[in-house]
């Protein structure tokens, strides 16, 4: 932000006392519901109820018991942790922040007569609707995958939850000299590290316990999407000859009775298939007409993180099409900025009209090594878009007391978005 | 650093916790709230990750002017202080050191910022 245009900020403050904070609304505390609970939708909800010191109505609708983490989530196929310490309750945004929690799925939006109908028949009415549906996948290039059955044999793991504990039991399943072969799609998709630290994982595993074993990444994009130099490292010290990188090599069939699947320029026999299929933003979203041109993200104004299709209605997290990256930390800012313009919507007033974002994510390339990207990004009035300020990279190198920061950041990320 | 300290004061940044939804004060909340997901709900860690809940606004701006001039060395807050314009980096001092109101690291940056 330029200087002149913070300090006439920070002026037209100090003539707003307060005091002033009220939120017009006749019948009683305004409402928002919240459709999702996972990073940004559990943070926008717990924040709205902080930063409105109560004076906000926030019901949180979420099909899952409960949140499962995805950062952290490849160390249990690694065999580092487990999935109890990854998994995490909503009690206290209940007990201590006084959101409602219900345990349900959203049916239908209304967003003329703002309403949202669950899955059991009921109507919830809201002022703002806030949808952070996450990302659904796209089998539709995948003849042979349109079956569940053949989904569920070839596993994406790519929510956190039951389908991560499998994995883990078809890597250990799996016989020495066994190929274990992981696709990624084309960019973009949740969380750009994750698939190469996901190798880095398996070989972890495979190393101590079936060494003449190999992981084959087939990597739908030209190379490695983030960290490149410092993933290629930690392949070739840590797991000599264990991890074999294919890159431009897109998923283009499977035969599921072989074993065998094709790329753009091969065929492969594989023991193992971790299919992460190319995604798009949840269905809720693109279901009921939030989608862009192409029908495959969400648009927003991201000052507000309204959509431009529905008054009233805000999408948050991955589902966006915001050109950053699809991350915990970047779900998490975006819930905060999305928070703060609800309240001053609210309240009548304007919202920070230059939003600034971060991200911090780190990758495990084993039990106790890590490294990390760091970014601040700006909304550019301008543009309308998000750009990256100056300053941002990557570690030098792989570090334990990488590792270290990477858990102590898990810890705290958790307990700011649930605690 | 008294003359920045005062004009923090009269920007009214003295008092995160307060009500006040003007932009200029939701933009600071906003972004203290960001370094979170790092250092902890409210600046207070549960790792090894230092809290800034309570920390000397001298310490904090020493410490981000350091990272800010240093050259990029690989490190996270390298990377995030880079990124960052002064004036929000004096805002977050203030913020983080009044966390507690009442604390020393407040009444000591109070007692900076309010006499000359």
């Amino acid at each position: 932000m330029k200087r002149r245009s913070f300090n006439k900020l920070a002026l037209a403050g100090l003539l707003l006392p307060a005091s002033l904070r009220s939120f017009a609304s006749s019948a009683g505390a305004p409402r928002v519901v919240v459709v999702g609970a996972g990073f940004a939708g559990a943070t926008v909800a717990k924040y709205l109820r902080v930063w409105s010191q109560g004076g906000i109505e926030v019901i949180l609708i979420e099909p899952g018991k409960s949140f499962v983490s995805c950062p952290a989530s490849n160390l249990v196929l690694g065999g580092s942790r487990q999935m109890q310490e990854i998994s995490h309750s909503y009690d206290q945004l209940v007990q201590r922040h006084g959101v409602q929690m219900r345990q349900a799925s959203v049916a239908g939006i209304d967003a003329h007569k703002r309403s949202i109908t669950l899955d059991d028949g009921s109507r919830i009415a809201y002022d703002k609707l806030v949808l952070a549906p996450g990302i659904s996948f796209d089998y539709s290039h995948l003849n042979a995958l349109a079956g569940t059955d053949l989904q569920q044999r070839f596993l994406h793991a790519w929510k956190a939850g039951q389908q991560t504990a499998a994995l883990r039991q078809q890597l250990q399943a799996m016989p020495d000299g066994g190929v274990f072969a992981i696709t990624v799609p084309a960019l973009p998709y949740r969380c750009p590290p994750g698939p190469y630290e996901r190798a880095c994982q398996a070989a972890y595993y495979l190393q101590r316990h079936k060494p003449r074993s190999k992981v084959l990444v087939l990597d739908a994009n030209p190379a490695i999407t983030s960290k490149r130099a410092l993933f290629e490292k930690a392949w070739s010290e840590l797991y000599p000859g264990l991890v074999e990188y294919h890159a431009s090599s897109e998923l283009k069939g499977i035969d599921p009775g072989k074993g065998t699947l094709e790329t753009t320029f091969e065929r492969v026999k594989f023991d193992v298939l971790n299919l992460i299929p190319p995604q798009t933003a949840g269905r809720l979203a693109l279901d009921n007409g939030f989608g862009n041109a192409d029908g495959r993200w969400c648009d927003v104004d991201y000052v507000t993180y309204e959509s431009p299709q529905a008054r009233h209605v805000h999408i948050l997290g991955d589902a966006l099409d915001s050109g950053l990256p699809k991350s915990a930390h970047i779900a998490t800012s975006e819930a905060k900025v999305c928070a703060s313009a609800i309240i001053a919507l609210l309240a009548g007033e304007e919202p920070d009209p230059a939003p600034v974002f971060a991200n911090t994510c780190y990758s495990y390339v084993s039990a106790d090594e890590a490294m990390h990207v760091a970014n601040v990004y700006r909304f550019d009035g301008k543009s309308r878009e998000m750009k990256p300020a100056p300053g941002g990279g990557v570690s030098q190198a792989r570090s334990a007391s990488e590792a270290r920061e990477a858990r102590s950041w898990a810890a705290n990320i958790w307990h700011d978005v649930l605690g | 650093m008294r003359l920045f300290l005062i004009g923090l004061l009269g920007m009214g940044y003295l008092i995160p916790g307060a009500a006040s939804a003007d932009p200029a004060n939701s933009h600071i909340r906003t972004l203290a709230a960001s370094c979170a997901a790092c250092h902890g709900y409210e600046g207070k860690s549960r790792g090894e990750i230092p809290s800034l809940a309570g920390m000397s606004a001298e310490y904090f701006l020493d410490k981000m002017r350091q990272y800010r001039d240093m050259q990029d060395d690989g490190s996270v807050m390298n990377q995030h202080a880079k990124g960052l314009e002064w004036e929000e980096i004096a805002g977050l001092a203030g913020y983080f050191a009044c966390t507690a109101p009442e604390a020393a690291a407040c009444r000591e940056y109070r007692q900076q910022a309010g006499t000359q």
